[in-house]
């Protein structure tokens, strides 16, 4: 259904709507227009060659497209006519800065502490990223219309409240650094889980978000939380190959020669750096997680002790479900299922735990290695109930197949 | 763009107390601060209010003036002074306004002006 030309102009999305909202000031406007240029290109190049510079074109095209909904509208000519003249200039100059990268300074708007945190992410997702707000509601699972409503309110607060697209100061890049940190990984997770949505697109979404965590990288280089993102997206993104197939590759099956062996050396570098500085926090603890599966040749060879540790230790700092669970396969796989099993079984009193299917899954598998082939069924059924994406749904009834045909 | 930055007062902060150094000591914070955004071009307005009981409210209704005692809202949290910034973002309101010292001890809520049209 998405053309190639789709696929190469909306790679280009990002782009140009940092690049349209710098110079009007305008996140919504930025959007409009780009939407509009990008049905333009669609229609346009669709059907033949496209054009040398899809950006080039994307831009300019979308750049027309703000001028003539600023000239329509003229509703602050003030701050309307210095924008159509940023706008209207040839080449605009780039504002001073170290690193001068549009979508980072789209990525500070969106990530600002005067925005209502629970909007961030999905105003990072549908501006910088592309997705639409129904992609973005869907995996959310919230309402489209209600979604709409709190983007718009959000784009209008930028404008109106003067949210600037830049990055900032160094005197307070660190602590503004942090929420975008965060909005970075839930990019990266949007598009490493196995939701709903074209796979190319999910593919970009990893893509961005380690081009973005680059750039954070290299603009605070002695901040070892900013080293410790880069480096867990590295390390994950690098079993992308092996990973995702006709259904999801669970960790202990993949084919670890289809791993990228670059960007696990990369990853690790980074972390090195970032341990080098002495200052532990989640993402360098996560990091160090995915670098410790990374070392193993095999699933045998993993050091479940070492990520048992390590869990524990994020879970002190971040006691979240996930963790939790996460920290329960680990002694599972350390000590042994029933360990594993009896954290899970406290989790399952929580309120959450109880609604997640994956929480289930867990349970299922460890319960089918203790042999509870009964109780593990149940746990299958639970979980499938509780609607998993299409893949992990697949992988889940193959699993309860797979136990009901050994039952007599 | 313009701010109005409304400096609220923490009941349960201790704030100095008049006639004690820490007092002139903020005082001259508020003049410092003050005068750097005046400096800076920054500075439209500001100042100290006197506290609510000092207020009026009114109110027209059917053309006719209705006057009564007090703020129009009774808060716990007492609106003490303002400023008004002419500054390029909310980021350097921000900036400008977190040298204010009630920063420190309640809130400062900065609002941006609506830029109304027919104003440069």
């Amino acid at each position: 259904m998405t053309s190639p030309a789709e696929i190469v102009f909306r790679r280009e999305w990002g782009r140009a709507v940092a690049i349209v909202a710098r110079l009007t000031g305008d996140l919504g406007l930025a959007e409009d227009a780009v939407q509009e240029a990008l049905a333009a290109a669609v229609g346009r190049w669709s059907g033949g060659p496209l054009p040398s510079d899809p950006a080039g074109w994307l831009i300019a095209v979308a750049k027309n497209s703000a001028l003539d909904r600023l000239r329509r509208e003229a509703r602050r000519p003030g701050k309307e006519r210095d924008a159509m003249l940023r706008l209207s200039q040839r080449d605009s100059p780039h504002p001073p800065g170290r690193i001068a990268d549009d979508r980072l300074r789209l990525i500070f708007a969106c990530c600002h502490p005067a925005l209502d945190p629970g909007i961030r992410v999905a105003l990072t997702l549908r501006a910088l990223c592309g997705l639409t707000t129904a992609e973005i509601a869907r995996s959310f699972l919230v309402s489209e219309a209600t979604l709409a409503q709190r983007l718009v309110r959000a784009k209008r607060k930028i404008r109106d409240a003067g949210i600037p697209f830049r990055i900032p100061g160094d005197d307070e890049l660190p602590e503004r650094a942090g929420g975008v940190l965060r909005v970075v990984y839930l990019v990266f997770t949007e598009g490493h889980r196995a939701a709903a949505g074209p796979r190319v697109i999910r593919d970009e979404l990893c893509d961005e978000a380690i081009r973005l965590a680059r750039l954070l990288a290299g603009l605070c280089p002695e901040d070892p939380e900013v080293l410790g993102l880069l480096a867990l997206l590295l390390l994950t993104d690098a079993r992308r190959g092996a990973r995702a197939g006709e259904r999801l590759v669970l960790l202990e099956e993949q084919d670890r020669s289809l791993w990228d062996r670059a960007m696990i050396d990369e990853g690790t570098r980074v972390l090195d750096r970032a341990t080098r500085l002495r200052c532990p926090g989640p993402y360098q603890l996560q990091a160090a997680i995915a670098a410790c599966h990374a070392a193993a040749e095999h699933p045998g060879a993993t050091d479940w002790a070492e990520i048992s540790a390590l869990y524990a230790a994020l879970a002190r700092r971040e006691p979240t479900l996930v963790v939790q669970a996460n920290r329960a396969v680990a002694v599972a796989m350390a000590e042994g299922p029933a360990a594993g099993l009896a954290i899970l079984d406290e989790l399952r009193e929580d309120s959450q735990g109880r609604r997640w299917h994956l929480l289930h899954a867990c349970r299922a598998d460890l319960l089918r290695q203790l042999g509870r082939t009964a109780e593990a069924g149940e746990a299958y059924r639970t979980a499938l109930a509780l609607d998993p994406p299409p893949a992990e749904r697949e992988f889940l009834a193959g699993r309860l197949a797979s136990i009901e045909s050994r039952v007599p | 763009m313009r701010y109005l930055c409304l400096l609220v007062g923490d009941p349960d902060m201790a704030a100095p107390v008049p006639g004690t150094p820490e007092f002139a000591q903020m005082l001259s914070e508020y003049e410092s601060a003050t005068q750097a955004m005046a400096a800076d071009g920054v500075l439209v307005d500001s100042g100290p209010l006197q506290p609510p009981p000092a207020a009026a409210t009114l109110r027209v209704r059917g053309g006719e003036p209705l006057v009564t005692d007090g703020p129009f809202a009774e808060l716990k949290e007492q609106i003490g002074g303002y400023y008004v910034l002419d500054c390029a973002d909310l980021d350097e309101a921000l900036r400008r306004a977190a040298t204010i010292p009630a920063a420190r001890y309640g809130a400062i809520e900065v609002r941006p002006l609506m830029v109304v049209p027919g104003q440069a």
